[in-house]
């Protein structure tokens, strides 16, 4: 697998760390009711196809990218910054 | 018909006619007591248990492709019971014993074969670790012995012993730990669930669970719609999907595991041997193969076949611990897809829907469990409580934090199993 890093270009999966699914950015309120937390800790949507997942470019730039791909295909379909996780769509 | 060494005779006497397919293939009924989504190792032993110690045989188990055509016939075979933190280490312990008398149990040969576990150690942390772990097993009931170098050498003596990067400084042996033939669990249990009565059925695939007022009602299938009163979801890495057929989302990340298989050779490597620092373990197959694997690829897939960087880390910690190898031509490799769970333990528990069981979250380790794992099962559906060996398999353990059996000691998160 190769990830489009939209600062360094396309790079070979070695250079991510892979974090999980989208739903890690929204991160309850501080002080939410435990089963909040619960949720957005423990319990995945799991996809078996398309998804979005946070990959950590380490041995790279260092972004927080939010990659578009297929879990059944392997096939990568784009990747953003995640601070700009709002307006990738 | 019972196997036998007089059948062997008597059949090869006459012609080899008398030999019939191990189980039926019905069409799926109408109705049923208890229906298990999923014909894999976990799955088919809970319909054999059901059948042979609960008594309930009005049961059909629901498969979308071919019985064992799933994990159970893809795993690289390892049965130990080497835990240590409770929760797992009973249920382990159970599940061995269970291995130990199978073959029997089943008139089956499942191949069973307790050719001894060997975990290297390659530091001072790492062999007192070692230590705590073999007297946890020990005070289990179970057996091991800790090996300086030495004693490794005299027992393995073709490992690289002087790789000066992760010297190996000895090893938890643990004797009973060894492996079994894949196939043959999932043949033995469908050929005895299937002579108790139990329906398997291939190539039906659950699409839906009909659930009204919080009861289970019924479930709809690639052949028709089944009314029943009890569903079990057992479908290894498929869990995620088929949970939320009921509306349930659960605290589950699939992610692939990959094996391979060299040529056979003549028998070389009479263990299990694991490497305590680059991930690889490998023991030999009855065919010569030798069979060895690693870690995850560490992302969520369904691909069913793995990434070239985790190959090459496993092929890199193979030669470094076993130079002899290095000329064995790979035949295989491939990907099966695990459902992971946060702390990397399993969960056999009710669900908030009255009627709907779910057995899930194995992990990289449930080949092991298949025995214990459809013992326990088919306990919870049919008296509707826990059996005390997989009693703190809870499903709500993330939400409390109560109980959870981080065995790795890496923490509770979905990324770092
Ligand atoms: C490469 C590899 C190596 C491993 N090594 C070991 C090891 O050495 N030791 C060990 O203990 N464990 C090991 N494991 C883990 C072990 O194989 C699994 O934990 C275990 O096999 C999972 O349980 P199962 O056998 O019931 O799964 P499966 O055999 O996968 O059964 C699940 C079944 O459910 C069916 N299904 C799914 N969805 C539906 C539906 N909607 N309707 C009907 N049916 C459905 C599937 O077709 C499948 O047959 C390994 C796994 C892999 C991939
Ligand atoms: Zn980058």
């Amino acid at each position: 697998m190769h990830i489009p890093c939209p600062l360094c270009g396309e790079r070979d999966i070695r250079e991510f760390t892979y974090k999980g699914h989208e739903t890690y950015l929204a991160r309850p309120a501080a002080g939410s009711a435990q089963p909040l937390w619960d949720d957005y800790l423990h319990n995945r949507e799991n996809p078996a196809g398309r998804t979005r997942d946070l990959w950590f470019h380490g041995q790279g730039c260092g972004a927080w990218l939010l990659v578009t791909r297929d879990t059944v295909t392997h096939q990568v379909l784009g990747a953003h910054l995640s601070r700009e996780a709002d307006d990738a769509g | 018909m019972r196997y036998s060494g007089w059948q062997v005779l008597a059949q090869g006497l006459t012609g080899n006619r008398g030999w019939h397919p191990a189980w039926r293939s019905p069409d799926p009924r109408p109705d049923y007591d208890i229906v298990l989504i999923g014909g894999g190792g976990h799955g088919l032993a809970t319909a054999f248990y059901l059948a042979k110690e609960h008594g309930l045989t009005n049961v059909a188990v629901l498969e979308k492709g071919y019985l064992g055509g799933g994990n159970v016939g893809r795993n690289t075979t390892i049965v130990r019971a080497n835990y240590m933190l409770p929760g797992n280490s009973e249920f382990y312990s159970h599940s061995l014993k269970l291995w130990e008398k199978l073959s029997g149990e089943l008139n089956y040969n499942v191949m069973h074969s307790q050719r001894g576990i060997i975990n290297l150690f390659h530091s001072d942390g790492q062999r007192d670790a070692y230590a705590r772990r073999g007297n946890a097993m020990i005070n289990q009931g179970d057996d091991a012995i800790l090996l300086d170098r030495e004693g490794v050498r005299q027992i393995l003596p073709y490992l690289n012993f002087d790789q000066t990067r992760f010297p190996i400084y000895g090893g938890l042996w643990h004797k009973r730990g060894g492996t079994a033939r894949h196939d043959a669990v999932a043949w033995g249990y469908a050929r005895g669930a299937d002579r108790r009565g139990v329906d398997l059925i291939q190539n039906c695939e659950v699409t839906g669970i009909d659930i009204e007022a919080g009861r289970v009602r019924g479930v709809q299938t690639t052949r028709g719609a089944i009314r029943v009163k009890k569903v079990g979801i057992v479908v290894a890495g498929r869990s995620s999907q088929v949970a939320a057929m009921a509306g349930l989302r659960l605290p589950i990340e699939s992610h692939i595991l990959q094996a391979f298989v060299t040529e056979g050779l003549k028998p070389a490597i009479d263990h299990v041997v694991t490497y305590g620092m680059g991930h690889f373990y490998i023991s030999q197959s009855d065919k010569g193969g030798l069979v060895f694997g690693g870690d995850l690829d560490f992302y969520a897939s369904y691909a069913a076949r793995g990434n070239l960087p985790m190959a090459e880390h496993v092929m890199e910690a193979g030669m470094t611990l076993m130079p002899m190898i290095g000329k064995a031509k790979l035949l295989r490799s491939w990907g099966g897809i695990m459902d992971m769970s946060p702390d990397g333990s399993p969960i056999i528990d009710k669900t908030g829907i009255e009627g709907l069981y779910l057995n899930c979250g194995w992990c990289y380790g449930g080949f092991k469990a298949v025995p214990g794992s459809g013992y326990s099962f088919a306990h919870l559906i049919a008296q509707d409580r826990p059996h005390a060996p997989a009693a703190r398999f809870r499903l709500d353990r993330f939400a409390t934090g109560h109980g959870l059996m981080d065995e790795e000691g890496t923490g509770s998160q979905h990324n770092l199993h």
